[in-house]
């Protein structure tokens, strides 16, 4: 540990490691100094004139995110040259904001609102003049340019050249005339691109995939993991009337620090799909026919009590690690196994970050299957299948296997009924989402991570572990029935 | 006749002394008139007598700040573990200063010769010479200049031929007044926009592409070669007031004077008579009504306190302003002070590098509100409000640009109010804005 330093903020003792800044240290001493251009991510631009505070024995104001602390500093956040000062850098931001935040997708979750209500002035000073004008541009596949909304506060153009490397924007022109700049061709199409949506204290630079579709304040938010691939990003899943509407990173300093990449930020489409199984299902003939969880259970049981031989068990690696035991367990007790596999893609990392990328393994638990038993032995596992006294399937889509095959009885856990388990599974037991559930996964570092429900699971669908519980239960080697 | 006016009784010709002598633009030319022998001095002793004997001289730096240049040399890191760099900032874009164009264009040598001294008593892998873009003779001259210093052994692996590297090259400004900010000069030379950096570190510490770097402004380097040749203690000698400004100083006159154009007179030197003896007065049947003594970023002074400043960085300071660049911006009565004070604040409104909020908004602010009270349309409030965007703008960003911005604003409206009063009571407009 580093030298501890002794300071004064707000009246309030404080003590820091030495080359913290001010405004950090300010948050240790439960103070938040009011900042823009500042990002704990992004390198120090000192641009926004926001955080100017009053040391003692100093003869200017000073930049509280670009001064170190100092033994014995005494610092004043709200004395009245501060506020003045932060008062004046909030009515010069004005003159030139359009103030439409009743059509600005970050109404409810802007700065520039938030500290203009907090202690800006209510009129504006700026009289008979016309504001400045830019039109919207188009800068990437999901990104908006709002200039006219824009406090230049450089935290995009400083996301992309340190953290993404990929150094497309830039601020051109210069005094009340400059915006943010993209350079001529380029667009913002890294695969990290969507974070300056986030870091954008204003609403200059909005999504196309969020944009007015919901307001701020609407928005239930649940901590969770980002299921796109064993990074295991922490996200918060934001929610309107049961329907997912928006993942945003969770900051993590040790793992995804603010950020998340666009395949999983964008990936979370099929958490609202309307094609799920809505009931459990057991055939009856070539039909499967709708029944309550009672008989749904009786039925499987049955089917797990009967099967005279090893079980195969293919699971899918998005399955919560809960799941992904039980699954172990109940396989594993009669001498089966189980397989999984799962979808790949370039890796894309955040070169800013270490050991922070988008991972060629897309789905967030292959750890936790691993850690529970399974192999990557797929075909193995799948021609195994045909010939099994039971074919267990948790949420696993059988694509490529053909509905032909050949299946031993096969119990199906899952969210949607793919064609390839419809004219084959004996029991269909519809299970939630991960948004639809609590749960842990592990990641790619054997990070045990939870995540929590967001939405109602449709109609009568259940979290995969209370399922497989339940017949662990009634087989006697459950956890509950251990108890 | 000689260079565009003959030497002045009152003039201290020491930079000067050739102005308008073509023939010491050349290499030869320089060496008859005893160049480089101070060079050759300063490469025999030690770095650190280099250094004492400019501290010994009391110069200080001519870009505006006053800063002991001596002293900053010695901030340079002693062991020389990554490159050391030397900045000579040519870069003068500062409205009404026009020396440092006249020292390159007559004695591009005497650049070439301080800066050799200076790169070797800071130990500088490279020099850079950044200058201002606009200056195209300027920069042919000095660009000549040290492609002949190269060719004779002056400058290269084995300078002077006593075993010491010294090189430099020329970079060319592309038009930004901010880039004659140090730090931001810094960032134009490594390639980047020219937007000044946050000090700490100040670039002795990290500076030009983050190494040990050392920037002096033309003036002060030019100044280099007569210490080392005359010794500090002889520069120290000239001085007229304040024993903290020595030597002598380069003043561009311009304005409402019969004579304009660049002095060469001791620290200390009364601007009244460099206003009404050397730069020859107004024209017939004019007062003067304000100077602006050291570049349009500094206070303005109504006649009266003009008449009694004394021209050194003390001096000035005590009649409110400062000595700055030496740009002396004199106005006489038929000077209209609200446009000029809005010619100005346009200047800077235009050149804001855009970082910093005060400076970009209220810049450009300050100006349509001057602007606007040229147009007859102003209230009187309008000039509390200037007052109280300028004291906003005093001090809280990162460079001085905005400071430089609200200097005229507010010594304007507090000693020419009347000015603008009378636009706003008579609802009158200009010609033009």
């Amino acid at each position: 540990m580093s030298d501890l330093v002794r300071l004064t903020i707000e009246g309030r003792p404080v003590e820091a490691p030495a080359g913290t800044s001010v405004l950090e240290a300010a948050k240790l001493a439960g103070v938040l100094v009011p900042h823009y251009c500042y990002h704990p991510s992004l390198p120090v631009a000192g641009v926004c004139r926001m955080c100017l505070v009053e040391v003692e024995k100093s003869p200017k104001l000073a930049a509280s995110c670009a001064t170190p602390v100092a033994e014995g500093m005494v610092v004043h956040v709200e004395s009245p040259q501060a506020k003045a000062a932060r008062r004046a850098v909030l009515e010069f931001l004005l003159i030139n904001h359009p103030l439409d935040c009743p059509i600005c997708d970050q109404a409810g979750e802007c700065e520039l609102q938030d500290y203009v209500y907090q202690e800006g002035r209510a009129t504006t000073r700026f009289a008979d003049y016309a504001k400045r004008f830019n039109p919207v541009e188009d800068f990437g596949p999901d990104i908006l340019y709002v200039p006219n909304r824009c406090i230049l506060c450089t935290r995009c153009v400083r996301f992309m050249e340190h953290l993404a490397e990929h150094p497309v924007l830039n601020v051109s022109e210069r005094g009340d005339r400059a915006y943010i700049g993209i350079f001529e061709g380029a667009a913002l199409d890294h695969g990290w691109a969507g974070n300056v949506v986030d870091l954008c204290p204003v609403g200059s630079l909005v999504s196309k995939d969020f944009l007015h579709k919901a307001r701020a304040w609407d928005l239930d938010k649940t901590p969770s993991i980002c299921p796109g691939c064993t990074q295991g990003c922490n996200v918060t899943i934001e929610t309107r009337d049961n329907q997912v509407l928006r993942v945003r990173p969770r900051p993590n300093p040790d793992l995804n620090r603010h950020f998340m990449c666009d395949y999983g930020r964008l990936g979370y489409g099929w958490l609202n799909r309307t094609d799920r199984i809505e009931a459990p299902l057991v055939r009856d003939g070539s039909r499967l026919v709708p029944v309550d969880w009672d008989r749904a259970l009786g039925r499987a049981l049955d089917l797990v009590r009967g099967a005279r031989g090893p079980c195969v068990a293919l699971v899918s690696p998005g399955a919560s690690c809960e799941a992904l035991e039980r699954v172990a367990q109940l396989v594993g007790a009669g001498g089966g196994a189980g397989a999984f596999r799962v979808a790949k893609g370039d890796e894309i990392p955040l070169p800013g970050v270490p050991d922070l990328a988008l991972r060629t393994e897309r789905a967030p638990n292959v750890a936790g299957a691993l850690a529970a038993g399974f192999t990557r032995d797929w075909d193995g596992a799948a021609a195994r299948a045909r010939s099994a006294a039971l074919v267990l399937v948790l949420d696993e889509p059988l694509h490529g296997l053909g509905a032909a095959q050949a299946w031993g009885p096969m119990i199906y856990i899952g969210t949607v009924l793919p064609d390839e388990a419809r004219g084959a599974a004996a029991v269909v037991l519809p299970s939630a989402t991960m948004a639809e559930e609590d749960g842990t996964f592990r990641n790619i570092g054997g990070r045990i991570q939870p995540y929590h429900q967001a939405r109602a699971a449709p109609g009568m669908a259940r979290p995969a572990a209370w399922i497989l519980e339940e017949i662990l239960d009634a087989l006697g080697v459950g956890v509950g029935a251990q108890a | 006749m000689g260079y565009p006016h003959p030497t002045h009784p009152k003039e201290t010709p020491v930079l000067s002394r050739h102005f308008g002598d073509s023939d010491a633009r050349s290499f030869d030319g320089w060496k008859r008139r005893g160049g480089y022998a101070s060079l050759e001095k300063a490469l025999g002793m030690s770095r650190e007598q280099v250094t004492e004997e400019v501290k010994t001289s009391g110069l200080r730096g001519r870009g505006g700040a006053g800063f002991p240049c001596g002293l900053k040399w010695t901030f340079m890191p002693k062991q020389r573990t990554q490159p050391h760099y030397l900045c000579v900032n040519a870069d003068e874009s500062e409205p009404g200063t026009f020396k440092d164009r006249e020292i390159m264009r007559w004695t591009p040598h005497a650049v070439i010769e301080g800066a050799a001294i200076a790169a070797y008593a800071i130990q500088a892998e490279q020099t850079y010479v950044y200058i201002r873009g606009e200056f195209t003779e300027a920069i042919a001259i000095m660009q000549q200049a040290l492609d002949e210093a190269y060719i004779k052994g002056v400058l290269g692996i084995n300078a002077m031929g006593k075993g010491v590297r010294i090189d430099m090259t020329i970079h060319r400004g592309a038009g930004a007044y901010i880039c004659g900010e140090e730090t931001a000069l810094m960032n134009s030379i490594e390639g980047k926009r020219g937007n000044p950096r946050i000090r700490p570190p100040f670039p002795a510490a990290s500076g030009l592409f983050g190494c040990p770097t050392t920037i002096n402004n033309v003036e002060t380097l030019a100044a280099v070669p007569p210490i080392i040749e005359q010794g500090g203690a002889w520069y120290r000698a000239i001085c007229l007031s304040n024993p903290n400004s020595t030597g002598t100083k380069l003043f561009s006159v311009c304005g409402t004077v019969r004579s304009p154009g660049t002095y060469e007179v001791a620290m200390g030197f009364p601007l009244k008579d460099l206003v009404h003896d050397l730069a020859g007065g107004m024209r017939p049947g004019r007062r003067l009504k304000a100077v602006i003594p050291g570049g349009s970023s500094v206070p303005i002074l109504t006649a009266d306190e003009a008449e009694a400043t004394l021209l050194d960085y003390e001096g000035c300071v005590a009649r409110g302003t400062m000595l700055g660049s030496g740009g002396v911006i004199v106005m006489d009565d038929s000077v209209d002070m609200v446009y000029q004070i809005m010619r100005l604040a346009r200047f800077y409104a235009h050149e804001s590098c855009a970082q910093c909020t005060q400076c970009r908004e209220g810049t450009a602010w300050t100006t349509k509100i001057l602007q606007r009270i040229l147009h007859g349309q102003g209230k009187l409030e309008d000039l509390d409000l200037l007052l109280d965007l300028s004291e906003q703008m005093t001090g809280t960003t990162i460079c001085v640009l905005s400071d430089s911005c609200a200097a005229p604003v507010v010594s304007g409206i507090r000693k020419f109010r009347d000015e603008f009063e009378a636009y706003i009571d008579s609802g009158r407009a200009v010609a033009q804005v």
